[in-house]
C-alpha cells in the first residue's frame, strides 16, 4: 500500500516533469535553448518514471532491466543532445546570445 | 586477463537478462558469449577506453554528485519553465577549460555538462569545450570548475 502510493508518486512527478518540458520547448526561443528544456526530460523524468516502475516490480529480475535502461539512457541521452548541438552548429544555425562574443 | 573477465560480465549480463537455467539456453548464452569476446579480441575493442577497469572504484561516489547535480539544476530549469510573464534567461556561450588528461576523462566531462539540464556541451576540443549555457549562473559555475575536479580521470595519457 505505502509502496503502491510512492511509486505513483515518482511516476506522477516523473510525467508532471515531461509535461513541463513540453511547456518549456513551446516557450523557449531559439533552438539551442529548447534543448536545454528537453534536458529536463530525458534526465530527472526519466529517472522518476524507472524509479517508480522499480517499486512496481520489487527486487525481480524485471527491477535490473529497469536499472539497466536508466544505466544505458545515462549515456546515451547526452550523446544525442549533444550531437544535435553539434549538428546545428556545423550547419550554420546562430544561437541566440545575451553575450556577444566567445568569452575565452 | 581482461578479456575473461569481460566474458564474464557477458555471461553474468545474459544470465540476468534471461532468467533461466535450461541447459539449452546457459549454452545458448556461453556460445554468444564466446562469439562476441572473439569479434571484440579481432577487433581490438576490449582496451582502458571500452572497459576502463581502472575507474570502476571511483564511479559510486561520482554518479551520487552527478544525481545531486541534475535534481539541483532541474529545479533551477523548472523554475524558469514555469515563470509567469518574459522569459527570464540569458544564453551564453563559453569556452569551459578542460584540464583532464585522458580521452575518456574528457568525454565523461562533456557528457555530465549535458546531462545537467541548463548546459549543453556543442563542441568537444583537446584543451576547451565550448559549451551553450541557457543562464549567466550555470556558465559562471562550470567556470569555477567545481564539476570538472570530481571527474574520473586516470590511466593512460594521450
Amino acid at each position: 500500500m505505502i509502496i503502491d502510493i510512492l511509486s505513483g508518486l515518482l511516476l506522477a512527478c516523473g510525467g508532471l516533469l515531461g509535461v513541463i518540458g513540453g511547456i518549456g520547448i513551446h516557450r523557449f526561443p531559439d533552438f539551442y535553448s529548447r534543448l536545454h528544456a528537453v534536458g529536463t526530460t530525458d534526465t530527472l523524468c526519466a529517472i522518476l518514471i524507472i524509479l517508480g516502475l522499480i517499486l512496481q516490480t520489487g527486487l525481480t529480475l524485471d527491477a535490473f532491466k529497469l536499472l539497466l535502461i536508466l544505466f544505458f539512457l545515462f549515456f546515451t541521452s547526452p550523446v544525442a543532445s549533444h550531437a544535435l548541438a553539434n549538428a546545428a552548429m556545423h550547419g550554420g544555425l546562430k544561437p541566440w546570445l545575451s553575450n556577444a562574443e566567445i568569452k575565452k | 586477463m581482461k578479456i575473461f573477465s569481460f566474458g564474464a560480465l557477458l555471461f553474468v549480463l545474459w544470465i540476468l537478462l534471461s532468467g533461466k537455467f535450461s541447459l539449452l539456453l546457459l549454452s545458448l548464452g556461453g556460445g554468444s558469449v564466446v562469439l562476441t569476446l572473439i569479434i571484440a579480441k579481432r577487433m581490438n575493442v576490449i582496451d582502458h577506453e571500452s572497459y576502463p577497469v581502472h575507474l570502476y572504484a571511483k564511479f559510486p561516489a561520482f554518479f551520487i554528485y552527478i544525481m545531486v547535480e541534475i535534481i539541483k539544476s532541474n529545479f533551477v530549469m523548472i523554475k524558469r519553465i514555469l515563470k509567469l510573464g518574459k522569459i527570464d534567461i540569458s544564453p551564453q556561450l563559453v569556452n569551459i577549460p578542460v584540464s583532464q588528461k585522458t580521452d575518456l576523462g574528457r568525454v565523461i566531462y562533456a557528457n555530465s555538462i549535458t546531462l545537467t539540464p541548463g548546459t549543453v556541451s556543442i563542441e568537444l576540443d583537446p584543451d576547451w569545450v565550448t559549451v551553450h549555457a541557457l543562464t549567466k549562473e550555470g556558465a559562471d559555475d562550470l567556470l569555477e570548475g567545481s564539476m570538472a575536479r570530481k571527474i574520473p580521470d586516470q590511466g593512460v595519457e594521450k
